[in-house]
């Protein structure tokens, strides 16, 4: 008995352990809060980049499988995101809609002409309002929307190529969304 | 070019910590004089590049290499020189190779400071040492890379350091924190290569009291830098808020400093030998258990920045594999030790033992309330639940009570037996003088009488009291004497006073304390505590990085008068909006001010705070690190290296380096 109360701090360590990858499984900040979860995309009404005229709301999202990308020109994190968002565009086809975040529509224009233009559009929330109907801690940050333009899977942060292996494209192909290796 | 060598050297240092453990643990084994030599070289290799790459990090930073992605999101060319530099620890990345600079510095100090310690024994400490370091620097090149690149889109400016970190406080506070979390490192590395070698003698608990009084003195003053931080920087004047991240730097605090009690018995007495090693571990994985909260961000809090789960399941095996063996290690090892007992009811280990247990129910009280949430959330599946300031303070202070109580009786007492009478005799006086003293002083404050603050007051004084008539009967009664009296005993004094210093600022500061929330126009004046605070209006500066809006107070009253000038600042590249308190400290009393938004034309609101003693609490905390550095300046440490082997080792044989 005397020997066995030695190994008490051990199992007191084990318990403490247990709790902590518990928590930690849970407590996972990329994974969306469940309140946004398969819920729809909030109302908006913005102007679009790339036509001025054109004001767009959420039901242009809807009618196709989209990411939607939150992103802006000061935010560096965006930039490297910005070379996986064109690999995704031209090797999968993906449909990236682009919200620029708190940002001069100038600056915008003057990126996507330099850099490249992986988006088939963008919104301008240039006063972050949209912004805080998402829920947004800060750029970039990236939802999955089905057909029916409801959120399916929130990243905060940059989507990399590890975040398309394990959460993107998994979801896309329980939707049956393409057989990518085939097609492309 | 210049961070990839900085990657590279950090490359070098793990495998170079990796022949560090190898070298030492084989030596130590087969009782290999030069295979431990070769060990402990290692040990200035891996210090040197460690030094190195930290060195590539901080060139990125000065040059705004914004190439590499932490300078990127961390730095702006528009921010000043000194900040850069600090800008290199202000997230995850660059504080964890911090950390690992820190380490290495530490095994590096054990390395040139134990030489006179039997080869074997050093050997194994610092083969745990390199173990932790290989984990470390592991940790750093797997998951938190701080020289990788954005190529080839580079930004052409930075994203600047949060402002709340633009400030002398962050220069200081994270390493001397860091400093003392690793410090606590070596404790704990003399106490494994105890239960490795089975000689759980006197000796490794009197090697490592002096690294522990430092670890310890150093996480002292960087929790009381940090609480100062907060206290100006956050612009609402509280210093302590029980927040998990600040839990995370109290709980290794609290076991540190019944750890430092326990190695004393252990030391002179030779007993609590089992107790202390897992004290020993405990602090230690404390530390670890701080820096897996801060890093992974399991618990919400304003302090975890970097949130990344591969990290905090890496640090989590780290832990598990660290501590979970150490564990295994101590269950083993521990019946071989023999403890006699030999003391009896009342006497100074007695006391040491109440100062460890209610050391360790503060711990307990400090760790529940800190981890119940997780407990609760994982328990129900995700429920959120949040435990208050009420519960910390109502457990936490009346323990905190009865352990001031307990100390001033405790050095008092004699060691194996101390009859009562003579405690009566001695104390009984100074129990009267403290009583009469405390319940009379909160008469000499504003404000309304209360019983909470006679009652600290008490206490402070009969730790005072208590303490400085010891010395007095130490000195024999002379003022010659008071130079015969050994450092390590005015280390231990000094510490006290310290102790007693907070307890008086904490309890003053927390029930006298005035707060108001105004709308003040131009002209317009306000009193409080005394004190008539007249707004004057508000102008525009501009910083090197900001433009901030300067409102200017005139505060008159107790025969003076004098300008506070709080400032809403603006960030430049970041945009962010930080308010910057103006303070009047003073031994007495704080005056602060904080300015809010405008309300109407000419028309702000504005915070106003009287603080009584705040200062108190910070003055404690650098008293008591104070006291640990000077214990280690005791002579007997000195006299050990000098004679090189000490009688309680001779008998440990094994080869000497």
């Amino acid at each position: 008995m005397g020997r066995l109360r030695l190994f008490l701090p051990l199992c007191g360590f084990l318990l403490l352990v247990v709790m902590l990858w518990l928590g930690f499984s849970l407590n996972d900040p990329h994974i969306l809060p469940s309140a946004l979860l398969q819920k729809p995309f909030p109302g908006f009404e913005l102007p679009s980049l790339q036509d001025a005229e054109k004001t767009l709301t959420q039901e242009d999202l809807k009618g196709k499988i989209l990411l939607v990308n939150v992103w802006a020109t000061w935010c560096p994190t965006c930039k490297a995101e910005h070379a996986e968002l064109m690999r995704l565009k031209e090797q999968f086809g993906l449909e990236i809609a682009g919200v620029v975040y708190k940002d001069e529509p100038d600056n915008a224009r003057r990126w996507l002409a330099a850099y490249g233009d992986p988006y088939i559009y963008n919104i301008i929330d240039r006063d972050g309002r949209l912004g805080i109907d998402l829920g947004v801690y800060g750029a970039p940050e990236s939802f999955l929307l089905n057909a029916e333009g409801k959120i399916l899977y929130k990243r905060v942060g940059e989507v990399n190529a590890r975040i398309w292996r394990d959460e993107i494209r998994p979801r896309l192909e329980q939707l049956e969304y393409f057989d990518l290796d085939q097609q492309r | 070019m210049i961070p990839e060598l900085g990657h590279f050297c950090l490359i070098i240092a793990l495998s170079i910590s990796v022949v560090q453990c190898l070298t030492s643990f084989t030596g130590a084994y087969r009782n290999d004089a030069i295979l431990m030599r070769v060990g402990s070289s290692m040990v200035a290799g891996q210090f040197v590049f460690v030094l190195l790459g930290f060195a590539a990090l901080v060139y990125a930073f000065v040059n705004s290499d914004f190439s590499v992605a932490y300078v990127a999101r961390n730095s702006n060319t528009l921010l000043p020189m000194q900040f850069k530099v600090s800008a290199v620890w202000g997230a995850h990345e660059g504080s964890f190779l911090l950390w690992t600079l820190i380490m290495s510095a530490w095994t590096l100090a054990v390395a040139v400071f134990s030489r006179h310690l039997p080869g074997d024994v050093r050997a194994r400490v610092l083969g745990v040492m390199g173990v932790l370091s290989v984990g470390f620097l592991l940790f750093l090149l797997v998951t938190s890379n701080p020289f990788e690149r954005i190529v080839p889109f580079a930004p052409d400016n930075g994203a600047d350091l949060n402002p709340l970190l633009q400030d002398f406080g962050l220069i200081v506070h994270p390493p001397l924190l860091y400093t003392g979390y690793v410090g606590f490192s070596v404790a704990f590395a003399f106490a494994i290569a105890a239960l490795l070698s089975g000689k759980l003698d006197a000796s490794w608990a009197r090697w490592s009291r002096p690294w522990t009084n430092l670890a310890w003195a150093f996480l002292t003053v960087g929790i009381t830098l940090g609480s100062w931080w907060a206290y100006y920087e956050l612009g609402w004047g509280g210093w302590w808020f029980w927040d998990p991240v600040e839990n995370a730097s109290f709980m290794p605090w609290l076991a540190g400093t019944a750890l430092i009690h326990s190695l004393a018995v252990t030391e002179k007495r030779g007993t609590f030998k089992s107790w202390t090693v897992l004290l020993a571990i405990t602090t230690f994985s404390l530390s670890l258990l701080g820096a897996f909260i801060v890093r992974s961000g399991i618990l919400t809090s304003v302090h975890a920045f970097a949130v990344d789960p591969e990290r905090g399941l890496f640090i989590l095996g780290f832990f598990v594999l660290v501590v979970g063996s150490s564990l295994v290690l101590y269950a083993m090892r521990v019946p071989l030790i023999r403890s006699r007992v030999n003391f009896s009811g009342l006497s100074r280990e007695t006391f040491l033992l109440t100062n460890n247990l209610l050391l360790i129910v503060a711990l307990s009280i400090v760790f529940v309330g800190t981890f119940y949430p997780l407990a609760y959330e994982a328990a129900t599946g995700g429920g959120k639940i949040s435990v208050g300031v009420p519960y910390f303070n109502s457990l936490f202070i009346p323990v905190m009570a009865v352990l001031t109580f307990a100390l001033g009786v405790g050095h008092t007492a004699r060691w194996k037996k101390t009859g009562t009478a003579f405690l009566v005799k001695k104390l009984g006086f100074v129990l009267l003088v403290s009583f009469g003293l405390g319940v009379v002083l909160p008469l000499l404050l504003d404000g309304v009488y209360r019983w909470e603050v006679a009652l600290a007051l008490v206490l402070a004084v009969w730790v005072a009291a208590t303490h400085l008539k010891d010395l007095w009967f130490r000195a024999g009664g002379s003022l010659s004497g008071l130079a015969r009296i050994s450092a390590g005993y005015y280390g231990m004094l000094i510490a006290h006073l310290g102790f007693a210093v907070v307890l008086v600022g904490v309890c003053i500061t927390s029930h006298y304390s005035l707060e108001r929330d105004v709308r003040l126009g131009f002209g317009e004046s306000l009193e409080l505590g005394g004190l008539n605070f007249t707004f004057q209006g508000v102008a525009n500066t501009q910083g090197d990085n900001y433009s901030a809006t300067r409102g200017s107070l005139l505060v008159s009253g107790d025969g003076s008068s004098y300008w506070l000038y709080p400032e809403k600042r603006k960030y430049l590249s970041s945009n962010q909006v930080m308010s910057e308190a103006a303070i009047n400290a003073g031994l007495f009393k704080d005056v602060y001010v904080s300015l809010g938004e405008p309300v109407a034309d000419n028309t702000w609101t504005l915070r106003v705070h009287y603080k009584p003693f705040v200062r108190w609490t910070w003055l404690g905390g650098l008293f008591m690190a104070l006291g640990g550095v000077l214990a280690i300046a005791d002579k007997r440490y000195r006299r050990l290296r000098q004679t090189g082997r000490n009688p309680a080792t001779a008998t440990l044989g094994g080869a000497t380096v």
